[in-house]
């Protein structure tokens, strides 16, 4: 796929706007449409489209497994950590009033890193599936006798 | 539009036909959401429908079979049960509030909390990521959490350990 | 309003959720399912927004000069139940390519058949 120069000059073009743009969509959540699911998608949808036109290996080193692996887990562990220093700060579980003298504010803190524990989960989530298929898509392709081209 | 899509769908055998008419149901599907005023929910719907599970069809489809087998025998039973699950849901539909009828419960509930002290209590003007990440905070961390285990999942069926273990397939 | 015209969406709801029932039921190949799958699925995501809906309403983005808004909530649980769809398709399209290795088929009927025979 990596020798068609118009694939690869459009992809150049366009990759950078579709990850600026998946995080307009995570940041600007609060006041358009958005929100950390939705940039998450995005974000992974921009790094698969690089990996389908550059191939695996090279998406592989920009953007290596050890550390999607701890993007899923991160992003978790950054939500609950929201939820314990609410607990922490004298609220509920998730409490987002607590977070500051201003309870709008707090209510925006909470907010924020919520949604980015969201979009880091969704995003690594997604792009460490893709992996995994391809993956075994490159294992097995010796034993394949029909290749489909993949898009 | 979508309907024609969906019969196409049924009736086609080439997987690979199938999922490039899924792929296209699911635009379909964002363009209706847009028209019902969920700009959110259409946004996702575009990049995970359209992107994400087509491609990951697509690399489904590559470590499989893309021809469906010919089905043995007719597909009568599932047809018959198929038409009388919906029968039973045009019954059930009838008893439904009309549409963008302002007076239906689901109007009259909890939504006017949400649309009305939502942005002075949150400071955010888009209710969605509001009530998303603040007002039903707990059930977006159960969502998180879901997609994590399916990712946890896939990672430890599809890893690569299959060197030590039996090898035909 | 005729019974017809404002039950109009529950009617494509339904005939979207009967179609994906009929593919899960009649068709033996995991894959194909799983297509069905997501469109009963996505009928489903019909069923939730389709009542939100007002119409003359807008976005629910709270901004000076707009009164009426849709509902909001439909379409937070949406949100999260698209993305944790997929994320569960994948893991079934994981299962399936399990069963692939295993069998050497994705076809319901022969996967039986390999089972009754060994």
């Amino acid at each position: 796929m990596n020798r068609q120069l118009v694939l690869r000059v459009i992809a150049k073009l366009m990759i950078p706007f579709i990850l600026i743009f998946a995080l307009y969509v995570q940041f600007h959540g609060d006041f358009g449409p958005g929100g950390g699911f939705q940039a998450g998608v995005a974000l992974a949808a921009g790094v698969i489209f690089y990996a389908l036109i550059f191939g695996l290996a090279r998406t592989r080193r920009a953007v290596p497994d050890s550390l999607l692996d701890g993007m899923i887990a991160g992003g978790v562990l950054l939500y609950g950590g929201v939820g314990v220093a609410g607990m922490l700060l004298g609220g509920n579980f998730l409490d987002y009033f607590v977070l500051d003298a201003d309870t709008v504010i707090g209510q925006h803190r909470g907010i924020f890193w919520v949604e980015a524990g969201v979009g880091i989960t969704v995003s690594s989530v997604m792009l460490r599936i893709f992996y995994l298929f391809a993956d075994r898509a490159n294992l097995t392709e010796s034993e394949r006798d029909h290749p489909e081209g993949e898009r | 539009m979508m309907v024609v899509a969906v019969v196409a769908l049924a009736r086609s055998r080439n997987l690979f036909a199938v999922v490039v008419l899924a792929g296209a149901y699911s635009f379909l599907m964002a363009t209706v959401l847009v028209a019902l005023d969920a700009v959110d929910v259409a946004m996702t719907e575009a990049a995970v429908g359209a992107g994400i599970s087509t491609v990951l069809f697509l690399g489904a489809l590559y470590l499989c079979r893309s021809e469906e087998a010919k089905p043995a025998h007719r597909p009568l039973i599932p047809f018959a049960l198929a038409v009388s699950t919906g029968a039973l849901l045009v019954y059930g539909s009838l008893g439904l509030p009309d549409f963008s009828d302002p007076q239906a419960p689901i109007h009259t509930h909890v939504a006017p909390r949400y649309l009305n002290d939502g942005p002075q209590e949150t400071g955010v003007p888009n209710v969605v990521t509001a009530v998303l990440a603040s007002y039903r905070g707990f059930d977006t961390f159960g969502e998180t959490t879901v997609v994590f285990t399916a990712g946890v999942g896939v990672i430890v069926l599809l890893r690569r350990r299959r060197k030590d273990k039996n090898k035909e397939s | 309003m005729s019974a017809l015209a404002s039950h109009f969406s529950y009617a494509v709801t339904i005939f979207l959720l009967v179609a994906g029932l009929f593919i899960i039921i009649a068709r033996g190949n995991l894959i194909k399912k799983m297509v069905g799958l997501s469109i009963f699925q996505t009928s489903v995501f019909l069923l939730y927004i389709v009542p939100g809906k007002l119409v003359g309403g807008t976005a629910p983005i709270v901004a000076p000069g707009f009164q009426v808004y849709s509902n909001p909530l439909p379409h937070v649980l949406i949100l999260t139940a698209i993305v944790v769809g997929v994320a569960t398709l994948a893991l079934g399209l994981a299962l399936a390519v399990r069963v692939h290795e295993a069998y050497g088929t994705i076809e319901e009927d022969e996967i039986l058949e390999r089972d009754a025979a060994s």
